[in-house]
């Protein structure tokens, strides 16, 4: 085990090198420079060309990226010229806000989903099953940012039951409650369509299982229903839903972007959007390097956690 | 059958504990209204820093004017300069030297003394690249301030700025928040990220900056001048447009500054207030002078008449702006030329110029930005103006690009690329936006932003001159001269001076919006 984990973590330091040359080549392939954005109305080719040369990009492209990378290697992810501060810095307070939205909503997707799948599956072409289906429908349909936008409307503005946006309450805020507040409605919003996806898979990888003969066995056996459903299928059932609720994870990160511009959250995503739009180089390779590093990772946990439920799986 | 009924149980008494957590959670902070004394303002974006001589972006001069102050400001209500840090100031006959006597017993929010000194080192700081702490920058309006060849300490209370040479706007320059006096010993301190623990002399002091959050500043108890009026003040940057407007209307910010067009009906009813000022602002297409149709004046004149500005300024943007006349925005009122009346809309005439130039039904390329500072709706504006030229003959292409984007194409000029290009300007002296962009010393290829080659000899003499006069009568009349000349000759589609807007809860006293886009907080109240 210890050695395929190895294996797979070696195996995705080509897969980071190929990402920190995408990211750069995109970013300096992007018309407008920083300079421009930073000076607005008065760019003028002088004040450009200076402001260029304090910010180091006078220098050739490829010397360029060597010295980012290189830089990166030893932990130093430069200064972001929008924030005028350590892009790690800002990265890392920015992640964090994050992984507290996507994974709040990754554990509500994991959660609701397989439940809605598991629970589908069971009573199949019954009341329960169709009522899911419906709603898992509706889930996938509506877009993430305008549900949120929607949520919003009636229940801040309208019911005033929840804050509109941000993470803490700028008063008398700071604590779990304060944060849970916050939470319900951009988690709920990012957690909508993923929670569909997996409803969906679930129901179809415990129907499949359920279909087998072990299950019948089981049955025939006169064990509990809820142990043959809960112990048997579902349990064999993970072995197709982890890989989804792995491309899932990824799903979440990336939409987060949306829900963190509609309910300013202060995530990574939003970070990005602004940064990109103010050409902030530095602190958009960083950001997506390091996004790009955690999903990588992340993806190795899950082939990890699918190798140890399913013996099948060689390591 | 046992799992459903157990799943059934469990649905409903996991519904029913969210239910009451979420009640109970929520009716605590979620309703409760902002704190008295306190006034919360939804900002358009998180300050980049808050280093006055190291920012550009007029969102994070709200929050610096009410840290720091310089050696003069803009009086309220108007874009005239009047004393701040600097009590009185004399210039010399000739124009090249500025001496200001500063005010006694001023200190930084450290407790280090104001003096001559801290003026020296905040002007060294930006220019001079062999000072110590220039490496804290980049300063990138620091040529706001270029004219200035030294800095002279004469005593403690004395200071003397010695130019290059006469420069009229250079009183108005030091009233811009490039101008801000910043600590010297904070700086020392911080070095660059000195941005993040401003440190000024203003009526607030700074507390507290949570990034994405709020940037906290409060009163300043040891103010020189009348004190706050409000414990505490807190920026909370909100970037979607649409958030800001729900935070307004669910209570959880007491101001928002540039309401969208759109959105501004909602708070017509009980329980807000709305505030406009108009600014020194022009909204204007860049006509391609050089080359194309627009080469000939009666052309230019033409697409003046053709397109309706008043359906622009009020359909598109809701009344938010006001139509243009000329290259001047009125709220230069001592440099506003009153006789200018906007060319009317005006189709037949459109086409009567276009049948006099022998121009018919001629393809032009128009260039037209998705956002960007002061563009306020540049697409729904450019399709408008698109149909308008349409109507009397012309055969309008739009072509749009993103902001920096856009920036890029249009500031190295409109030749052998595009005939129009959408443009705005927000700026703080009249000679700002004519001199960098009428003149033919400022074609792009001599460094300035005369896209669109305008060249006339007498616009450039009346410009140069207004520039190096001290008397503010001569500067006016010299002002008014060009604006008439400019209109004439039409290099650009005069088309709207935005009306800046604010809302505030009723909770809110005291309140009004500078021609200087500036927010002036220290005399607002707060129930």
């Amino acid at each position: 085990m210890g050695s395929y984990i190895l294996k797979r973590l070696i195996s995705a330091v080509p897969v980071l090198f190929g990402i920190t040359v995408i990211v750069f080549l995109i970013m300096s392939m992007i018309p407008g420079d920083p300079a421009t954005a930073i000076l607005g109305s008065y760019a003028t080719p002088e004040n450009v060309e200076k402001l260029n040369r304090d910010l180091g990009l006078d220098k050739p492209l490829v010397q360029r990226y060597f010295i980012w990378l290189e830089n990166m290697l030893t932990g130093d992810f430069g200064r972001s010229f929008s924030l005028n501060r350590p892009v790690l810095d800002e990265i890392l307070e920015r992640f964090s806000a994050t992984l507290v939205l996507a994974g709040t909503s990754f554990v509500l997707c994991a959660i609701l989903g397989i439940l809605a799948g598991a629970i589908s599956a069971a009573r199949q072409y019954g009341l329960a099953d169709k009522l899911i289906t419906l709603v898992v429908l509706i889930g996938i349909s509506i877009p993430s940012f305008f549900l949120g936008m929607m949520m919003i409307l009636i229940f801040a503005v309208k019911l005033k039951w929840l804050p509109v946006s941000g993470m803490y309450a700028i008063y008398g805020g700071g604590d779990l409650p304060d944060l849970i507040n916050h939470l319900i409605m951009p988690a709920s919003a990012l957690a909508a369509v993923a929670t569909g996806v997996v409803a969906r898979m679930s129901r179809s990888a415990m129907l499949e299982v359920l279909r087998q003969d072990y299950i019948r066995t089981a049955r025939a056996k006169g064990v509990r229903e809820r142990r043959v459903l809960m112990g048997h299928a579902l349990r064999a059932a993970m072995v197709s839903i982890i890989p989804v609720l792995g491309i899932q994870a990824g799903f979440v990160l990336s939409g987060a972007v949306y829900i963190e511009m509609v309910f300013q959250w202060p995530g990574v995503g939003r970070m990005l959007v602004d940064a990109i739009l103010k050409r902030d180089l530095l602190l958009v390779q960083g950001g997506v390097v390091f996004v790009a590093a955690c999903y990588v990772l992340f993806n190795i946990a899950v082939d990890v956690a699918q190798s140890l439920l399913d013996p099948r799986i060689k390591t | 059958m046992d799992l459903i009924n157990w799943t059934r149980r469990g649905l409903i008494a996991t519904a029913a504990a969210s239910l009451l957590t979420g009640t109970f959670m929520t009716t605590a902070p979620a309703i409760a209204q902002t704190p008295e004394g306190v006034l919360i303002v939804g900002q358009i974006a998180e300050p980049k820093s808050l280093d006055p001589a190291a920012v550009t972006a007029v969102n994070d001069f709200r929050i610096l004017v009410n840290l720091y102050e310089g050696l003069v400001k803009y009086a309220p209500g108007t874009l005239e300069v009047a004393p701040g840090l600097a009590e009185s100031w004399e210039i010399s006959e000739d124009g090249t030297e500025y001496t200001f006597h500063l005010r006694e017993g001023v200190t930084f929010h450290d407790g280090t003394p104001f003096n001559a000194e801290a003026v020296k080192f905040n002007f060294d700081r930006m220019l001079d690249e062999n000072h110590p702490y220039h490496n804290t920058g980049p300063f990138p309006l620091a040529f706001f301030f270029s004219a200035i060849e030294e800095t002279v300490v004469v005593d403690d209370l004395t200071v003397t700025f010695k130019l290059n040479g006469p420069y009229a706007p250079f009183l108005s320059n030091l009233a811009y928040p490039t101008g801000l006096i910043i600590s010297p010993a904070a700086v020392a301190q911080y070095g660059a990220d000195v941005g993040r623990h401003p440190t000024g002399t203003g009526p607030f002091k700074f507390a507290e900056w949570r990034s994405n959050e709020a940037v906290v500043i409060e009163k300043n108890p040891d103010y020189w001048g009348d004190p706050a009026d409000t414990e505490a003040v807190v920026f909370r940057p909100i970037t979607d447009a649409n958030t800001r407007v729900a935070e307004m209307l669910a209570g959880g910010i007491d101001m928002m500054v540039e309401v969208p067009p759109t959105a501004l009906s909602q708070f017509q009813g009980e329980g807000f207030n709305i505030v406009e000022q108009a600014g020194p602002h022009l909204w204007f297409l860049i006509l391609n002078a050089k080359e194309g149709p627009f080469a000939d004046v009666r052309v230019r004149q033409a697409a003046n008449y053709a397109i309706n500005k008043e359906a622009l300024v009020n359909n598109v943007l809701e009344g938010t702006a006001d139509v243009a006349a000329g290259p001047t925005p009125p709220a230069f009122a001592w440099a506003y030329n009153d006789d200018l009346s906007p060319y009317p809309y005006d189709p037949e005439k459109a086409k009567a110029l276009l049948a006099e130039a022998g121009v018919e039904s001629t393809e032009i390329t128009f260039y037209v930005t998705e956002g960007g500072s002061g563009m306020l709706d540049p697409i729904p504006m450019g399709t408008a103006i698109q149909a308008d030229l349409n109507a009397v003959g012309f055969d309008v292409k739009i072509e749009t690009y993103e902001w920096n984007t856009f920036l890029g194409e249009v500031n190295p000029g409109l030749e052998g690329k595009a005939d129009m290009a959408e443009m705005a300007w927000m700026t703080n002296d009249p000679d700002t936006l004519p001199f960098l962009a009428l003149r033919t010393e400022a074609w792009p290829d001599k460094g300035g932003f005369n896209s669109g080659y305008y060249s006339n000899p007498e616009v450039d003499a009346l410009l140069e001159k207004a520039r190096v006069s001290t008397d503010q009568e001569e500067r006016a009349a010299l002002y008014k001269e060009m604006q008439a000349i400019v209109q004439e000759d039409a290099p650009w589609v005069f088309v709207a001076n935005w009306k800046q807007n604010a809302v505030t809860t009723d909770r809110v006293g005291n309140f009004s919006l500078e021609p200087s886009f500036l927010l002036q907080l220290q005399n607002v109240t707060k129930e």
